[in-house]
């Protein structure tokens, strides 16, 4: 049994420097956040649908996929949408990164299923 | 071999801030008492949205904190503390999505979830901002 906050911890090292890696290749800032939000809930999506061991969870759920996707950036970059006289791209970017991810979790659980 | 450590040190700032990060959004949510709506990714979620917003608007305003403090507060600590997939498979279990549900939905609590997150996050944005033009 390895230390849960260890797992965690090692997860989100990962989770954070993949969220920096699809930063650093996405030119607009909302879209990158929307990618990583999508991508990390379907995994997770998955994760949580497969009967993995409590370690792997943590890992690659509570750690990854938890780290590499963000919910601040997330919020500021709506603000700042709405902020710069954009409130409807504002509130096409909460709507979408919402939908998308349950949509995203929903798929995650289907193919868990499938599998 | 300098170049190379220079090229490597963002990457061992966000490492750095990920681990610390992720471990803590798991303490709190352990710290925090069960209940039907998940109190310990909301917790993270604001408070991180809130700090990353004073970074952030200092940056935009006044510019005194370095690039290393943003890579290792901003991109590693909030980004990995805060989390949008915890949140949305929560939210989809509390709907009652096939596959994530856990038995116990309850619908009306989905839409408090969400409402909850959006609206604390986003007033935490405000609040943040506000904090760093007094600090400006």
């Amino acid at each position: 049994m390895t230390d849960p906050t260890l797992l965690v911890g090692l997860g989100g090292v990962a989770g954070a420097l993949a969220r920096h890696l699809v930063g650093e290749r996405v030119e607009e800032a909302t879209y990158d956040t929307l990618a990583v939000n999508v991508l990390g809930s379907f995994l997770l999506g998955v994760l949580v649908s497969v009967p993995v061991g409590s370690d792997l969870l943590l890992l690659a759920g509570t750690g990854f996929c938890g780290a590499f996707t963000t919910f601040s950036s997330f919020a500021y970059e709506t603000v700042r949408l709405a902020e710069g006289g954009y409130g409807r791209r504002a509130v096409g970017n909460a709507t979408v990164n919402l939908v998308g991810t349950l949509a995203a979790v929903g798929l995650g659980a289907l193919v868990a299923s499938a599998l | 071999m300098r170049e190379r450590l220079r090229r490597l040190e963002p990457l061992l700032l966000i490492a750095a801030g990920g681990f610390v990060g992720a471990a803590l959004r798991f303490a709190v949510a352990e710290a925090l008492p069960s209940s039907a709506l998940p109190w310990g990714t909301l917790a993270a979620n604001v408070a991180g949205a809130f700090l990353l917003s004073i970074l952030l608007y200092e940056n935009r305003l006044v510019g005194n904190l370095s690039a290393e403090t943003r890579l290792v507060v901003g991109t590693g600590f909030c980004s990995s503390f805060t989390t949008y997939s915890t949140f949305a498979v929560e939210t989809a279990a509390l709907a009652g999505l096939p596959g994530v549900a856990a038995g116990a939905e309850v619908p009306l609590l989905a839409v408090a979830n969400v409402a909850l997150n959006y609206v604390l996050g986003f007033t935490a944005i405000g609040l943040g901002q506000v904090v760093a033009r007094v600090l400006a």
